[in-house]
């Protein structure tokens, strides 16, 4: 298979029109635009492909959730502003249990923010981010490989599960090319008895989420984390690298993790025995994994481009069975990896 | 094998090509690569860079430390990135338009006029090219055959003039350094 | 034998509606169904209900729905009708659904001249949250949240939805019709039934606002809110056809 050089943000685009997405409605926002463009300049051309830019994000999450009803695959995208935006309709796929993807290329936040590659929507993505209880599925790519596999993964469990998934990437992700090699996509698994597209001569079906009477509401809540349950068993990726020899691990996912593996590189070359641990899906969080590692190694280091976020789940993985250090660069400025292996070299303490 | 290189410049005057072309001629060896651009509004109206990384083994970072090289069209492109560059490594200059020395004493340092050589060419947007046909020949990532066949095929086919054009610029820069 | 002259529609469910009495929902509901079943279309159509009172529309209307959340009605009915073109779709909406919340929504999708259907209860108060202001309340009608009365320097006015939307250019067909007499029944089920056969004579955008009473929060008998739509209502909301450009849409289909 032929390798290309392409844009983070051409790659998800392509990737999803290839593992079979024919709806996409966006609102434009950067730094995520080439993905939207992409789409507009793709979709049209594929058989049955539908773009709607859309007057807001709101409209397009609301758009994605119409289309998936009727049994497209489906996606929308955005970056942090946006993404807060289509929180409402987030809840309601989840609550309606709607396949779909949604992608977020983070920017600086709080508020407008600036443009610049951030990881301030770890909370938003792994909490649910909208109201009620539920959890979406999010996937954190760290090359553009893994933007193209993990886009294609999120199709299929998104429609395993039925229930939105998010690959949470940042600007950095979005902007940056690396060669990609396309794999095949699996063929596409889905029961229509799931999908809305009129009763023909049959019963009639009605998709919603509204459920008054609180003894039905509560038993709805409990088959969904029921089914958040078999997720969390069943779908925790993560990485490990240079594990077997460290004596500290650092804990960092996308961008970071790849800031993290240089900073790694470097201190190897002095003698420091350090590895990474690198969550692939941040929800739901490969805690065990990251716990078993306790027993043996007992410094970490958790390195996140916010004030610190990931390291609540970390804390709550580790269970107080190691030492846990932070370093944090919110706000869109990228450390080097030789910045970052100055901060682990001063909390380094070698064993013997 | 890890080679970082900072390409920068005005925007227009196809910083980013100059990367992406390079980085495509990475990969078409066999190398594994990354290009990462500044983007969003830093770019409108001001300064373009980005940064290139080819390898024989997996990049960790795609952000540059201390990269191994540091080429630049425009003046406040030097002064942002030359105290950047790792010792031993590299600074590029377009002699045509940057009349500032180096601060630097540890690094080589490699005059093209390249905007003077477009203008000769008669096309002053080839100058990119021409700083390309210098650096690929100094640099010795890439051979120049394998570049220009990525810089045509980022460009498309059908422009052939363009590709003759681009050939021509290319050898005008090769031609005007020394192999280190 | 007597002869059946009133029966239950096939499109309705067998269950009691929850709506007041004299609620011009529940007359709306029947006259949609009436329609889909002479139009035989009970088996491609899909409905999209909103948030406030009619959110329970599918316990009534028996074809294939989906809830949106409140104001997206016409973002989904846009996406199911792209993504399923030969299903006739539409949205159901209150006033505080489609001209408050949900105004960037029903605009677009109006504008992009989608080949869906708005049903529009303009009752000029929000029902199902217990008698707030909508954006239809009338100058001075007094609400929970416009005690003294609404006050155009503080609350603005009344919003002329098929006078706005009638000026889009991907508008077809745009009535305002009234539920508070027979007649004015029949002439709903008129608008509604061309409304649905524009769209699936596949000659976009139709929009259907209907003034309809809402005794309860109006604190008005059924009688008395009939006649509070003639006399007050129609004075900031004529019916009428404000927009008709199904021959001209017909013209243009048979050219292409």
């Amino acid at each position: 298979m032929n390798k290309v050089l392409m844009s983070g943000n051409h790659i998800i685009g392509e990737a999803a029109i290839r593992a079979g997405c024919r709806f996409y409605a966006g609102y434009p926002i950067t730094p995520q635009n080439e993905l939207t463009e992409y789409m507009a300049e793709n979709m049209r051309n594929v058989t049955g492909g539908i773009f709607i830019q859309s007057e807001s994000e709101i409209a397009a999450i609301n758009m994605i959730a119409g289309s998936s009803a009727a049994g497209l695959r489906v996606m929308t995208s955005s970056s942090s502003p946006g993404i807060s935006l289509k929180q409402e309709g987030i809840s309601s796929m989840a609550a309606c249990e709607l396949p779909g993807v949604i992608v977020n290329i983070m920017r600086g936040g709080p508020g407008l923010g600036n443009i610049r590659p951030s990881q301030g929507d770890y909370f938003q993505a792994t909490r649910g981010g909208g109201h009620g209880d539920y959890r979406t599925i999010v996937l954190a790519p760290a090359s553009c490989q893994e933007l193209a596999d993990l886009t294609m993964e999120g199709f299929d469990l998104a429609d395993k599960y039925r229930n939105p998934v998010m690959i949470l990437a940042d600007g950095m992700m979005g902007q940056m090319m690396e060669p990609v090699i396309f794999k095949k996509p699996k063929p596409r698994v889905y029961n229509e008895k799931f999908m809305l597209r009129g009763a023909g001569s049959g019963k009639s079906k009605f998709i919603h989420g509204l459920i008054l009477d609180p003894i039905d509401m509560e038993e709805h809540n409990w088959k969904l984390a029921r089914k958040y349950a078999v997720i969390s068993k069943n779908e925790t990726h993560y990485e490990e690298y240079k594990i077997d020899d460290a004596q500290m691990v650092l804990v960092a996912y996308g961008t970071a993790a790849r800031i993290a593996k240089g900073a790694i590189k470097r201190l190897r070359s002095h003698g420091m025995q350090v590895g990474l641990f690198r969550p692939i899906t941040l929800w739901p969080f490969p805690e065990l994994q990251l716990r078993d590692l306790s027993s043996k190694i007992k410094q970490f280091l958790v390195f996140e481009m916010s004030t610190g976020q990931m390291l609540d789940d970390v804390r709550l993985a580790l269970q107080g069975y190691a030492d846990i250090q932070f370093h944090g660069r919110p706000g869109g400025a990228v450390p080097t990896p030789s910045e970052l292996a100055n901060v682990i070299a001063k909390h380094y303490k070698k064993n013997d | 094998m890890l080679v970082k290189t900072i390409f920068s410049g005005f925007g227009g005057q196809g910083v980013l090509m100059m990367g992406i072309s390079f980085a495509h001629s990475g990969m078409s060896k066999g190398y594994h690569v990354t290009f990462l651009p500044a983007y969003g509004a830093e770019m409108r109206g001001g300064t373009a860079n980005c940064t290139v990384a080819i390898a024989d083994e997996e990049i960790a970072s795609p952000v540059a430390s201390e990269p191994n090289n540091l080429v630049v069209m425009n003046a406040p492109s030097l002064f942002t990135f030359q105290n950047k560059i790792t010792t031993g490594g590299s600074i590029f200059l377009n002699s045509s338009i940057v009349n500032e020395e180096p601060h630097r004493h540890d690094v080589k340092v490699f005059r093209v006029p390249c905007s003077d050589l477009a203008q000769n060419l008669g096309n002053i947007r080839v100058a990119n090219t021409i700083m390309m046909g210098a650096f690929i020949r100094v640099s010795a990532v890439v051979t120049p055959e394998i570049y220009l066949k990525s810089l045509e095929t980022i460009m498309g086919s059908r422009k052939k003039a363009l590709a003759e054009l681009n050939r021509k610029a290319f050898m005008a820069g090769f031609e005007c350094v020394n192999e280190t | 034998m007597a002869k059946t002259v009133f029966k239950r529609p096939k499109s309705l469910k067998e269950n009691v509606f929850h709506y007041c009495p004299g609620c011009g929902h529940s007359i709306v509901h029947r006259v949609i169904a009436e329609i889909i079943d002479e139009l035989d279309i009970r088996g491609i159509t899909i409905g999209v209900p909103p948030a406030g009172c009619a959110v329970l529309a599918y316990n009534y209307f028996d074809f294939d729905m989906i809830e949106a959340p409140h104001g997206r009605g016409p973002a989904m009915a846009s996406a199911i009708k792209r993504s399923l073109p030969d299903r006739v779709v539409f949205s159901y909406q209150g006033d505080g659904d489609l001209a408050a919340i949900g105004i960037a929504e029903s605009f677009h999708a109006a504008n992009r001249g989608e080949n869906i259907t708005i049903i529009f209860i303009n009752n000029a108060v929000y029902g199902m949250t217990g008698g707030q202001m909508a954006p239809t309340t009338m100058l001075e009608q007094k609400t929970t949240t416009s005690p003294a009365g609404r006050n155009k320097t503080l609350d603005g006015y009344p919003v002329k939805v098929s006078e706005i939307f009638s000026q889009l250019r991907g508008v077809t067909y745009l009535e305002r019709c009234m539920v508070n007499s027979p007649a004015n029944v029949n002439k709903t089920k008129k608008a509604i039934k061309k409304a649905f056969q524009c769209q699936i004579d596949g000659l976009g955008f139709s929009l259907i606002e209907i003034l309809s009473p809402c005794p309860t929060n109006w604190k008005m008998n059924s009688v008395n809110s009939c006649k509070w739509i003639d006399e007050v209502m129609t004075k900031e909301f004529p019916p009428g056809v404000f927009k008709d450009n199904i021959a001209e849409a017909k013209k243009a289909s048979e050219a292409e």
